[in-house]
């Protein structure tokens, strides 16, 4: 993006007109018929998936009617399956958060499964080797966290302003190579390996002491969560407001949406692209140190659990909104709550992913189509002006 | 040591197969402009399609009809919803790698199936050259597909019409557009490629060389191919030659350890990533990604 628009030699090709900058809404007598269609086409398509995993579960021999009932049972009934929910929605919502930040600098992180397993390993270093008294080596090993996620979306920063490699490519690439860094200090034991005395170990730390477990809000039959959950919606307000209403947050949103403009006005794309990097990063890795320290409470292979994803995912689908994404997050909880109580009914568990994913297309099915729509009604105003100038 | 030698060059031919298909697919989509990180989602569809079609049909070379089906079918929705819809290449690609796991896990516990395998041919008097005779040329019969599939590729894209224009969308779809291509359209049919042979590439690993559908086969094999286009810098000869390295530093992986040698396998999973990006480093300034890549095409916006 940044490319193509830097190179263009044309200095008379207009910045995007400034309404852009602000929430794109819909104009003019119509509106509340384009809000009735697009509510509609939401329930259409999501309808429309949920019929598909439907007929999937029906297709398979099972009943579709007890995996909803499974599926609500899981994350939405009771406080106990609620809290569930909510502790599966914070660390969705800290990575998405972080991703929101970087696309709003014109940055497309991508690598947040690798920075969310980097910062848990980092935090993991911190939880197990450090020893100050109280509550001191939980807030040391989150800040651990979030620095190693910022480390490794910092990589990708400097390969970008150094070197001019693009940071969708370099955070994808990175994304793999951080599995790798996680695996190699699990089998080693002078690094995080488990200290077993007896028979094989496993290629996973030693359990985290309860000094550094994230406390629990609530107790267990009744409401309960994790503060994990506090962690993410301050941190997603503090963001959001930083975005909308301090210089820094215009800075940045100004060079996502016009580098040229935003050169032009002094701002200084690598700084404050690689800023928006690091503080993507770094988010990423505070989940990483989340998931460690208020659910995993040990690290195995696999800590990351796809969350980096997911949470990415959550950061697109809410189209760069940070309260949207704290909705979507909530919903994307819950259906991973849910699954946890589909074995029950003797339906694999992967069928939560299926649901997942054709909900997710199903959700960028109507602002796609909606977006198209005005495009075309916009290309058409414009040419009806040209016919009548001429 | 030249039976070492043998064995180990067999296993990173047979490994890099696999990659050479959809390796050859995802050029074709990214010089058209899509950085397409749902070529995971094809090779594993393509992979649990092609077992299950020759479990149905009891026919191994009809398992990769499958394959090949399933992956144009996973490509067919990334295109509709990122060239023509304009939703985001990578929710797209993301979700539909989420979709394909999923489904392949769940139609794995659901469904029996016993899938065939296809046969070996070896190529007379050719195969029994020493040390390289077997890897090359005793190999299953879809492999010998690449020897089509290479050149033909490599005629469209750099010698066709068609590939003028796809190469075009990829660089510069706004001067592609006023000239007249439909820029969209050739992304969409870039994809739709891609699909086929990623589809084929995940079919031979289920079908030819294992002969049975594990729970996620591929295994991110689709980002190594990924990486192994990023590492070719974007030309066809680069890609191919980056799949038979990342094939060769899998079974040396696998090969070294049988051998008596310890070996940091960390440092040889991550290699291709890490191999890739260095190449991003050290080559950025000669070797570069299409103009486009990963940016939408949509007419008249800015």
């Amino acid at each position: 993006m940044t490319d193509l628009a830097s190179r263009d030699p044309l200095p008379s090709s207009p910045p995007a007109p400034a309404a852009r900058l602000g929430a794109s809404t819909a104009t003019g007598p119509g509106r509340l018929g384009a809000v009735t269609r697009e509510v509609a086409l939401y329930v259409v398509a999501l309808g429309v998936a949920l019929a598909v995993s439907a007929l999937l579960v029906a297709l398979t021999h099972g009943s579709p009617g007890r995996v909803v009932s499974a599926l609500y049972s899981g994350s939405l009934e009771g406080w106990g399956s609620f809290g569930y929910t909510l502790d599966n929605a914070g660390p969705l919502i800290i990575v998405a958060v972080g991703a929101i930040v970087s696309s709003r600098a014109g940055l497309f992180n991508i690598g947040q499964e690798g920075q969310v397993t980097i910062g848990a390993m980092t935090a993991a270093f911190v939880a197990l080797k450090v020893h100050p008294s109280g509550g001191l080596v939980l807030v040391l090993a989150l800040v651990a966290g979030a620095v190693g996620g910022a480390v490794w979306a910092g990589i990708a920063a400097l390969l970008r302003y150094w070197r001019g490699v693009e940071v969708v490519i370099s955070t994808l690439l990175l994304t793999f190579i951080g599995f790798q860094v996680l695996n190699y200090s699990l089998s080693r034991t002078f690094l995080l390996h488990e200290h077993g005395t007896s028979g094989a170990t496993l290629t996973e730390s030693d359990q985290l002491s309860s000094k550094v477990q994230l406390p629990q809000i609530g107790h267990y039959p009744g409401f309960n969560f994790g503060s994990g959950l506090i962690v993410a919606v301050v941190l997603a307000i503090v963001i959001s407001l930083v975005l909308a209403r301090t210089t820094l947050g215009f800075r940045l949103r100004l060079l996502g949406l016009n580098p040229v403009a935003a050169r032009r006005v002094g701002i200084r794309a690598a700084w404050v692209g690689s800023l928006a990097l690091l503080v993507s990063g770094a988010c990423a890795g505070l989940a990483g140190g989340v998931m460690l320290t208020g659910q995993a409470y040990r690290i195995t292979p696999t800590i990351s659990n796809n969350v980096g994803w997911n949470g990415l995912l959550v950061a697109l689908v809410a189209r760069n909104r940070p309260w949207v994404a704290i909705a979507v997050a909530f919903a994307f909880g819950a259906l991973q709550a849910g699954g946890g109580f589909l074995a029950t009914t003797g339906v694999p568990t992967d069928l939560v992913n299926v649901v997942e994913a054709l909900v997710v297309l199903a959700a960028v099915f109507p602002p796609a189509l909606d977006e198209i729509r005005r495009r075309r009604s916009r290309a058409k105003a414009v040419v009806s002006e040209a016919g009548g100038a001429a | 040591m030249s039976d070492a030698v043998t064995t180990i060059a067999a296993s990173a031919m047979r490994l890099s197969v696999p990659l050479a298909f959809a390796g050859v697919g995802e050029f074709v989509a990214e010089r058209a402009g899509t950085l397409n990180i749902s070529v995971e989602a094809m090779m594993l569809s393509g992979a649990y399609a092609g077992a299950l079609g020759s479990s149905v049909s009891h026919n191994a070379a009809l398992g990769f009809l499958w394959g090949a089906a399933a992956g144009l079918l996973i490509a067919f929705i990334h295109a509709t919803f990122s060239h023509r819809l304009q939703a985001n290449t990578f929710v797209v690609g993301l979700t539909l790698n989420v979709l394909a796991l999923g489904l392949t896990n769940y139609l794995l516990e659901k469904i029996q199936m016993s899938p065939r395998q296809v046969g070996v041919v070896s190529i007379p008097l050719l195969s029994r050259i020493p040390v390289l005779g077997k890897p090359l040329f005793a190999e299953r019969w879809p492999a010998y597909l690449l020897m089509i599939v290479v050149p033909a590729a490599w005629w469209a894209v750099y010698r066709t019409r068609w590939g003028l224009e796809m190469r075009s969308v990829g660089e510069n779809p706004k001067a592609a557009d006023v000239t007249g291509v439909h820029v969209n359209r050739r992304r969409r049919q870039g994809l739709l490629v891609c699909g086929v042979l990623a589809g084929i590439g995940g079919a031979y690993l289920s079908v030819a060389e294992v002969g049975t559908f594990n729970s996620n086969m591929t295994a991110g094999r689709g980002f190594i191919v990924i990486a192994a286009v990023i590492f070719g810098g974007w030309t066809l000869r680069g890609t191919l030659a980056g799949c038979l390295l990342f094939g060769g530093v899998d079974a040396l992986r696998l090969a070294l350890p049988a051998l008596g040698y310890t070996i940091n396998s960390e440092l040889l999973v991550s290699s291709p990533y890490l191999i890739a990006l260095l190449a991003m480093l050290f080559f950025a300034r000669r070797v570069r990604q299409p103009g486009a890549l990963a940016q939408p095409f949509e007419r008249g916006a800015s």
